[in-house]
């Protein structure tokens, strides 16, 4: 599904978010938070709702056996994606570590596609050879889908040498999460990016768990908006349950990196509702921390808010939404199931061109 | 129609868990993405998620139950409409004692080989290295550095898309004077100075090589590559596969590979047989001048990721280089440096140089030896290595590298998997010392193979 109003944006109140605390009740929608157009917010309801029920489905085939080996679920980070690729233009790229199912949906990926590469069909976008952490897309742009934590950072960055080699005006928005910034791979880029100006916004996630371990556990800075800081990266925290927030503040990094003046760091304050992977002991938060993430903060339930009081949709109008986002969910779970796997032939192929 | 709710797995390798407790009970009304009941296993503990809308018609497998096999139905949904009384009497009450129920939706398999399909077939033909240069050809004398630095520079007028990256590739004119003159030439836009940053950049060339570009990563030397290792081996060698094909990285890491002299440990290691090991790279490397300038245009034109290994000592030697317009080298080749009868030496890179000394030795005792220089370490041209194991029956191996699993190891392997009936004395492998390279000046040279030990070697499996 393509983010249908990206072209209609409309301009974001210049201010910056002010920092966001961690502490829930300074998630109330910032005072300056900017508004969304009724196209806007439906364009962006539907593309989380996507994501959400593609998730949910994908959790659902992994409990079959399905779905094989890691699988990170997006569920809860939705905003983020969405509202980053709401403020893109065509020939933007993305890339992103291994919680990337989420961002091949934002970016128009086949759902049929990246659902058959979780189950390992020959249908599946990498042909099955990917798996979850690894899918590609030239045309999307899509540059992964990687494994190795951190990685990408750098990868990313490369990707924006490019643009910058070849002055295309493209800008590489390059995903990790507040794990992967303790990498060290990521200041050896930080520092490139900014000496040489390369066009590329860091947006990183801060979902508050590396796997199991809490950001105050790992992190001797906790505020990653600061984390450029020594490179002289102008950076900001985002509330990234909040769509709009999200966009407004893509669209302000966006323009800095398209303008020439180098990176830009986004801190997307958000939250994994799902485990770290599949197989996750949850016994490193509460019950009660979920549940009132959920309840309080859900990004797809603000949007829902918003199309029912403000733009006063009907529930069967929203139904007629949701019905079209299970419909694209379970026709790629059933492509997905009954695709065959690679043909046997397939183990000695793309290994060289 | 009823939907079952099945057992789910929280991992590929569980098959049986315990319903720790429900969250909704019978009769309740719920939305994808409820949370229905949790299951536990020894290691962890999981939500079992509504995925469809309806009513939670009948709870088949109760709070606290333990193994309960995957996929096991464990509750029924009704859905909209639907009659919770038939749904809940139609459904089956699972054996819980029973082996894992059947995967609703088996994968459709191919047909499963029996075997593991062979990997395709190489050429059995030797390859003549003879025609790459045309006779009466002009040749130049040029040093290793000379031609590195014209295979660049004739590659980067050739294509825009060409960059140099790396510490002191500009400005100080190459750390080994390999780059000299090409930021005069091109300009600083495509002969990159780098921050002493090994992983940050390869990764940077990576990605760009992604886009299209076909950056030249100069590596100070490859014993400060093991801090790009992850982005070589598992951003640039595995994304081509990893993508079905869609995306690979046209890339060259090159610089001096191996011991240069006095250096100690940290600094003298020989990379040949690490990357070797990887599918996805190519690796090459050349002995003389006309193969570094042939076969570095080649690696640079690749449309693979090529891991191309120098050296320090071989940059100030001079060869004789033909002079023409356009100069490659096949990736994959070896070369036939000494026809011989007696034995075969299989080197590459600057074991060559022990191996032309013990061959000029040997034939004062009329002990008559061929010389095969691989060139590439992968892919290996193991068919020109077996065409002369088979005219001679003897082979011993020379490299500066470690004796364990490294290429000598490799080579032995294959003789014996493709000539073993021919030969008529064991493989001997002539390697550095399995141990790190010593400083003090007389350590170190035992440390290198040397041209007696070729001699020995040779005489050894011709049992002089």
């Amino acid at each position: 599904m393509a983010v249908a109003a990206r072209k209609a944006g409309r301009v974001a109140s210049g201010a910056a978010n002010k920092s966001i605390s961690n502490k829930s009740a300074a998630r109330k929608a910032a005072p300056n938070t900017p508004q969304f157009s009724k196209d806007e917010d439906l364009s962006a309801y539907r593309d989380m709702l996507l994501i959400r029920r593609f998730e949910e489905k994908s959790g659902q085939m992994y409990g079959m056996g399905l779905i094989g080996g890691f699988c990170h679920l997006y569920i809860g980070q939705e905003a983020v994606v969405v509202g980053m690729q709401m403020a893109t233009k065509e020939g933007d790229q993305l890339i992103t570590g291994y919680r990337d199912h989420g961002h091949m949906l934002a970016c128009g990926m086949d759902a049929k596609g990246v659902m058959a590469e979780l189950t390992g069909r020959r249908g599946g976008l990498s042909k099955g050879k990917g798996g979850s952490m690894h899918m590609f897309s030239k045309e999307k742009h899509f540059y992964g889908g990687h494994g190795i934590v951190g990685a990408q950072v750098s990868l990313g960055t490369g990707i924006a040498f490019a643009n910058h080699y070849r002055d295309n005006g493209n800008v590489c928005l390059t995903y990790f999460g507040d794990g992967a910034a303790n990498q060290g791979q990521v200041y050896e880029s930080f520092n490139m990016a900014q000496l040489w100006k390369l066009p590329v916004v860091y947006v990183i996630e801060n979902n508050r768990y590396a796997m199991g371990t809490a950001v105050s556990r790992a992190s001797a800075q906790t505020d990653f908006s600061k984390r450029g800081v020594s490179f002289g990266i102008p950076g900001e925290q985002v509330d990234g349950m909040d769509v709009r927030a999200v966009y407004a503040a893509g669209q302000r990094a966006i323009e800095h990196a398209r303008s020439g003046k180098g990176p830009y760091i986004l801190e997307m304050q958000t939250y994994r509702y799902r485990g770290h992977s599949m197989s996750d002991p949850a016994k490193y938060r509460t019950k009660d921390e979920v549940t009132r993430m959920r309840e309080e903060h859900d990004p797809i339930e603000q949007v829902r808010r918003r199309l029912l009081e403000s733009w006063k949709l009907s529930e069967d109008e929203l139904k007629v939404i949701d019905g079209k986002v299970r419909e694209i969910v379970n026709e790629a779970a059933e492509f997905a199931t009954h695709d065959p796997e690679p043909d046997p032939s397939e183990l000695y192929t793309d290994i060289l061109l | 129609m009823a939907i079952d709710i099945l057992m789910p797995a929280l991992s590929p390798t569980m098959e049986q868990g315990k319903l720790a407790k429900w969250l909704k009970k019978e009769g309740d009304k719920v939305k994808p993405g409820d949370v229905l009941a949790e299951i536990e296993t020894d290691k962890a503990t999981m939500e079992v998620e509504a995925v469809d809308e309806g009513v939670l018609a009948k709870i088949l497998v109760g709070d606290g139950t333990d193994n309960v096999a995957v996929n096991t139905p464990i509750a029924v949904l009704a859905g909209e409409g639907e009659d919770l009384a038939t749904a809940a009497a139609n459904a089956k009450m699972p054996d819980l004692v029973a082996a894992p129920a059947a995967a609703p939706a088996a994968p459709v398999v191919s047909e499963a080989p029996a075997t593991v399909p062979a990997a395709p077939a190489a050429p059995q033909v030797a390859y003549d290295a003879g025609a790459e240069v045309p006779a009466g050809t002009e040749m130049v004398s040029m040093t290793v550095r000379e031609a590195l630095r014209d295979a660049m520079a004739e590659e980067m007028r050739r294509d825009g898309n060409v960059f140099v990256m790396g510490e002191e590739v500009a400005e100080y004119q190459g750390a080994y004077k390999v780059t000299q003159g090409l930021l005069q030439e091109f300009g600083a836009k495509r002969v990159v100075d780098t921050p002493i940053t090994e992983h940050g950049f390869a990764g940077i060339g990576v990605g760009a090589a992604f886009t299209g570009l076909r950056p030249i990563v100069e590596f100070m030397t490859f014993n400060f590559a093991m801090q790009a290792i992850d982005q070589i081996i598992n951003s640039a060698a595995k994304t081509l596969y990893m993508s079905g094909g869609q995306l690979g990285a046209p890339i060259v890491f090159r610089g001096p590979n191996g011991a240069a002299a006095r250096v100690g440990a940290q600094h003298s290691q020989d990379y040949a047989a690490w990357y070797s090991a990887i599918p996805g790279l190519k690796v090459v490397m050349p002995y003389s001048a006309a193969d570094a300038k042939g076969l570095l245009k080649s690696a640079i034109r690749d449309a693979n990721p090529v891991v191309f290994l120098e050296n320090e000592i071989l940059y100030g030697q001079s060869f004789p280089v033909p002079v023409m317009d356009d100069f490659t080298i096949p990736i994959g080749k070896a070369r036939i440096h000494r026809q011989g009868k007696d034995a075969t030496i299989v080197s590459f890179g600057i074991g060559m140089t022990y191996a032309i000394k013990a061959a000029e030795e040997l034939a004062k005792e009329g002990i008559d030896v061929e010389i095969i220089d691989l060139r590439t370490i992968r892919p290996m041209d193991i068919e020109t290595v077996v065409a002369s194991v088979i005219k001679t029956g003897r082979c011993i191996t020379v490299e500066e590298g470690y004796p364990q699993s490294g290429v000598g190891a490799e080579i032995a392997a294959r003789i014996m998997e493709n000539a073993f009936d021919y030969l008529d004395a064991p493989v001997i492998r002539v390697t550095g010392k399995d141990v790190p390279m010593p400083y003090a000046a007389n350590l170190e040279k035992l440390a290198l193979p040397n041209v007696g030990e070729v001699v020995q070697a040779v005489k050894a499996v011709t049992y002089r």
